[in-house]
């Protein structure tokens, strides 16, 4: 145990925090992918997954239950996810003596220099998401229950989709970038291997951002109603 | 040609420093950059004025003592090239240079371009080495080595320390040198008894120098002067994970 | 000044285990009582100071370096040979030994010789323990090539970096000791005087390189590992900082210097491309096996290479030694490549060089061929010059590389002062009048590993270790010393830079006491040094303070040890009036045009005694005998 509170005192412990807690989220994010593209097959296939989730292991656990359990999971995921991030952008500031007059881009790529800035802007994109969709506190026409309903009526604004495309971009990014950072935390690292890891991540990011995209695209051009 | 260089100028350790602007006018494509600046410092202490102290020795890439940021870059423009290697052909007539030392809090600027690397050293006496009594060595060929891993080893240990990578890394880690020394030694048999006591004393020492860390940006392999691939800082990580579930009974009491 | 070469009795096979034997040895419990001060952190020096630190020694390292592995050991390319016989090809301990006798024109001394090719599996052994990556064959194996010329193959490499290598296992090697106590690393520290007291060598004055404050260290016994000093000509392949000060104050203390005129010209480096070079960059000898060497025929000749018909070529190597042809040995491809310069036949814009040219080798091997074998190379060329030579023939010219002499040593690597001792280059060394490629690294690591840290022990067994005093009054008088020297320095306030006062003594060594040196020339020279001297404490500027990081400061004390030193260099040059290995005086050739040794006047090593500034030193000899390897003359036709 020593070795483990040491490990998580160590840049390199807080980093496999932050992918550990990362690959949570991107399983969560596959999923509710997959669950986003049931509005293909009609609302009442789409409402009954809802109320599937909301069901799920009832009588066993209680009504809700165990979305609560989930949803908290998630929320500490994305909690030590932050907070990984926060620390290590503190011991990045103390490191860094002063910036440079003149500096050069070296990293690999755009992603991963705006991995921080674009973390606040996905959390910013989740808390309204949440109030959009979930509570439906920002929603024009919110009907609790009727899931489909106010999938298809959010996304008959041009202005929203827009909005959701831009955050999915962001996402985009933020996977294409981490997914590759997992498997270097993890030390994913062999000769043989090395080669696929990048094309890997931009498989499996592009793949998330159309799989979001494809329901509310046939949503505004009326395919899906 | 004609160029217009923007030198830090930094008297001492504990001093404020500032951009000098000097103009450099008889500039010959042939001269490497050092011999630039050499020239430069003649034309100082001819005017009377302190040159510019800059480290630098063996002129040929691999001693690892020269390095200042060029206009952003460690080590200038030229991809694979130290300081002293790159010549000024990279430049054109009328350019202007910026010319600063390496920035991060565990390499403090001395004077000029002159900063103090002896954290690096520090880490490799944390355990970048195979405990072997002299004289008591088996026969170099009594283990055979594969090809490929010697090779990887090899690869690894081409690193000259000269903390380009802490240069470029906007976290300021030296997580490619530390990864380097740990990757060459995890690829040979030499090096299996202390893995992984080597590399948690080697992080240990890395952090405790005032290092940043390293969040996968890359900027230190592209700054490499030597090409060091930062899949050995996935080696590393890899190790330092093994090592922590690796708890011994005698220490777990600890 | 008595030279005791101390060489052990009985067959030469024999005599470094004999040794062994007799010597007194140092109760381990004992060790650390005694403190021991090792200078320079290259192969030789990093190599003994972990050692003796192991052993239980207390050691105090000092560099002037901001790093231990910076040293320049660390640039050696080609290799480190070795008597193993891997490859089952012949070679012997004897076969490297009678080698490097032949090799160093019977200049050398065959104990130190025999025991050098003894210890040389050793060392592979040692390096490859502690994880350095030599290259191996396929089936896991270490590989080997030839190297040199040698006709069989025992030499190991790491690329082209085998010193980069080699040095970073003893660097690491030493840290480890950094880390358990038993060494304590100085890093930034210039030594500036060697501490006698009662003629016994006890420590150190140094100057902080970062503060300019002169610092005391006391030990029971004085190590040197400070290299060569071929900066003497300004432009050589060693790194900038590499000097003579720390073996010139030695000997200016009473260390006999040997055989200074010893110096080794590469002959494939890159040719300078103005009056700003400010160092010459070796181009491994290994091009050689396939490049073509060769001139213009008529002198004057500006067309460029492509357009020069084959019949106008002078391939001058492949014309003098048809046997040998490119591959002849280094001290005559340099001076044949000097003398074809010298005729006018110069190529480039400076025509300071001649062509090595890669073309039959292309159209014979292809370019993918040539490009696995010497890409890297053919990479840095092209970064220097900014020509591609795939395409234009690489223009070369021999520049100094290694010096072969240095301090006189007995067997146990003593110099003339009780106390003191000398590893690596900073020693007159095994390699007689030239070295062979590849024992360089050889001998540095086996004074380092090896030697000196078993004839310590002798030394030491025996007196009351840890009895030094930094307040000694000899300690403060050097110190004084140094204080009033760099004052003097500081002081003079004149116009010109150090570096023009160096350029300057590196154009009078390099066509006095370069290649080939004359009668009439050297004897100019030592005048023109004289003249050279005075005019630097007359008119040197040095900026800045003297308690501070002042890197010219640094350059103007070695740029003085220098303009003192390069006098004895002549004098030897000048005294030994044959020619013999590297050292090429015209009087004496074969009919051939070769060097012709002098045995029966100069089988000896000439060991010089400082007898004050700008006053000619007295000559010692040292006389070789050689029972094991027939005196012969080389012949490469």
């Amino acid at each position: 145990m020593r070795r483990v509170a040491k490990l998580y005192q160590s840049s390199v412990g807080k980093k496999i925090l932050m992918a550990l807690s990362g690959l949570i989220l991107f399983g969560f994010i596959v999923g509710h992918m997959v669950g986003n593209l049931k509005v293909l097959s009609g609302p009442e296939s789409f409402n009954a997954y809802a109320e599937f989730l909301r069901d799920f292991g009832y009588p066993l656990i209680p009504h809700e239950g165990f979305l609560w359990v989930f949803r908290i999971v998630l929320l500490g995921a994305v909690l030590l996810h932050a907070a990984s991030a926060f620390q290590l952008w503190g011991t990045s500031r103390s490191a860094r003596s002063g910036m440079y007059r003149k500096t050069v881009d070296l990293s690999f790529s755009y992603a991963s220099r705006t991995m921080r800035w674009g973390g606040v802007i996905l959390a910013l994109f989740v808390v309204y998401h949440i109030l959009h969709l979930t509570t439906g506190t920002v929603h024009v026409d919110f009907v609790a229950g009727d899931v489909y309903h106010n999938y298809v009526v959010a996304f008959q604004s041009p202005i929203i989709l827009g909005f959701y495309a831009v955050a999915q971009a962001a996402l985009c990014f933020h996977l294409y970038h981490g997914l590759w950072s997992v498997t270097q935390t993890l030390g994913a690292s062999h000769p043989k291997y090395n080669p696929l890891r990048r094309p890997v991540a931009v498989v499996l990011a592009l793949g998330i951002f159309v799989g979001f995209l494809i329901p509310p695209v046939l949503v505004a051009t009326g395919v899906v109603s | 040609m004609k160029l217009k260089l923007h030198i830090w100028r930094q008297s001492a350790p504990d001093v404020r420093g500032g951009f000098e602007t000097i103009a450099a006018d008889n500039v010959s494509a042939h001269m490497s950059f050092l011999e630039m600046l050499d020239v430069v410092n003649e034309g100082l202490i001819a005017e009377g004025k302190e040159p510019v102290a800059f480290d630098h020795d063996c002129r040929e890439g691999i001693c690892g003592t020269c390095g200042m940021m060029i206009n952003g870059n460690p080590h200038g423009p030229w991809e694979g090239t130290s300081a002293c290697q790159l010549h000024m052909r990279a430049f054109q007539d009328g350019d202007e240079i910026w010319i600063e030392p390496w920035r991060a809090r565990a390499f403090p600027v001395l004077k000029d371009l002159v900063v103090d690397r002896s954290a690096f050293d520090r880490i490799i006496q944390a355990g970048g080495y195979v405990s072997i009594r002299t004289g008591s060595a088996p026969d170099a060929n009594a283990v055979p080595i594969g090809k490929e891993w010697a090779d990887e080893a090899f690869d690894a240990a081409a690193c000259i320390g000269c903390g380009a990578c802490v240069a470029a890394c906007p976290n300021a880690s030296a997580m490619l040198f530390t990864a380097a020394k740990v990757t060459q030694l995890a690829r040979l048999p030499q090096g299996q008894p202390e893995r992984y006591e080597r590399v948690l004393s080697m992080v240990d020492t890395h952090d405790s120098e005032g290092f940043g860390n390293c969040t996968n940006h890359g900027a230190c392999q592209n700054a490499c002067p030597k090409g060091i691939s930062v899949d050995y800082i996935a080696q590393l990580n890899r190790d330092l994970f093994k090592a922590t579930l690796m708890d011994r009974p005698d220490e777990a009491a600890v | 000044m008595e030279l005791n070469a101390n060489i052990p009795e009985g067959p030469i096979q024999d005599k470094w285990d004999n040794h062994l034997f007799s010597m007194k040895l140092v109760n381990p419990a004992n060790k650390r009582k005694y403190s021991v001060i090792v200078v320079g952190t290259g192969l030789a020096g990093a190599a003994a100071a972990a050692t003796m630190g192991e052993l239980g020694y207390r050691v105090q390292v000092f560099t002037y370096h901001d790093s231990p592995r910076r040293a320049h050991s660390i640039a050696a390319q080609g290799g480190i040979n070795a008597s193993k016989n891997y490859q089952s090809d012949g070679d012997s301990d004897f076969r490297l030994f009678y080698d490097t006798v032949k090799g160093g024109d019977f200049r050398s001394r065959e104990a130190n010789v025999y025991r050098l090719a003894q210890l040389s599996g050793n060392i592979i052994d040692q390096a490859v323990a502690q994880g350095v990556p030599f290259a191996r064959e396929y089936g896991g194996l270490l590989a080997n090539r030839s190297f040199g010329g040698a006709q069989v193959s025992r030499t190991f490499y790491a690329r082209g970096q085998t010193g980069q290598q080699l040095l970073l296992g003893a660097y690491q090697a030493l840290e480890r000791q950094v880390h358990a106590g038993t060494c304590v690393m100085h890093t930034e520290q210039e030594m500036m005087d060697v501490v006698l007291v009662d003629g016994v060598a006890r420590g150190i004055i140094t100057r902080n390189i970062r503060t300019g404050k002169l610092e005391r260290h006391v030990a029971d016994a004085v190590v040197l590992a400070t290299g060569g000093y071929s900066n003497v000509f300004f432009l050589s392949t060693n790194a900038k900082k590499c000097n003579v000060t720390a073996t010139w104050r030695a000997h200016r203390k009473g260390a006999g210097f040997a055989n200074p005129c010893f110096t080794q010209i590469h002959p494939t480096c890159i040719p300078p491309s103005g009056e700003y070079q400010s160092k010459l960059t070796l181009m491994s000898e290994s091009l050689r096996n396939d490049g073509r060497i060769w001139v213009p025929r008529e002198a004057g000749d500006e067309r460029e290479p492509q357009r020069i018909p084959e019949e106008e070529r002078d391939y001058y190597l492949e014309r003098f030694y048809p046997s040998f042809g490119n591959l002849a040995p280094r001290d005559i491809s340099s001076r044949r490549a000097k003398e074809m310069v010298d005729g006018g036949h110069g190529v480039g814009e400076l025509k300071n060089g001649v062509y090595l040219d890669f073309k039959d080798a292309i159209e014979r091997l292809g370019e993918r061929v040539i490009s696995e074998r010497y890409g890297n190379l053919f990479a840095m060329y092209e970064k220097i010059t900014g020509e591609n030579p795939y395409k234009t023939p690489m223009r070369i010219y021999p520049a100094p590389h290694y010096t072969m002499g240095g301090l006189w040593v007995d067997y146990n690597l003593q110099t003339t002062v009780e106390g003191l001792f000398a590893i690596g280059e900073a020693n007159f060394s095994d390699h007689g009048a030239n070295r062979l490629g590849a024992s360089a690294l050889m001998q540095g690591l086996a004074d380092g590993y090896f030697i000196i840290p078993m004839t310590i022990g002798n030394f030491l067994a025996g007196r009351s270790g840890g009895s030094g005093d930094t307040a000694h009054p000899a300690f403060a008088e050097a110190e004084d010393g140094v204080r009033e020297r760099i004052g003097n320095l500081m002081g003079v306030g004149g116009s010109r830079s150090v570096d023009s006062f160096a350029i300057q003594l590196g154009r009078i060594m390099w066509n006095e006491c370069g290649m080939e040196r004359t009668a009439d020339g050297l004897k100019d020279a030592v005048r023109r040094i004289g003249e050279l001297r005075e005019a630097f404490w007359a008119d040197v500027r040095v900026p800045g303070k003297a308690d501070d990081l002042n890197q010219e400061l640094e350059k103007a004390g070695r740029t003085a040890d220098f303009l003192e030193f390069a006098e004895v260099m002549c004098y030897d040059a000048l005294a030994r009036d044959e020619s013999c290995g590297a050292h090429y005086r015209p009087e004496h050739v074969t009919e051939e045009g070769e060097a012709k040794r002098d045995d029966e006047n100069f089988a000896h090593v000439a060991v010089w005694e400082f007898t004050g500034v700008g006053r000619e030193p007295k000559l010692h000899k040292e006389p070789l005998a050689f029972e094991y390897v027939k005196l012969s003359q080389r012949s490469y036709k």
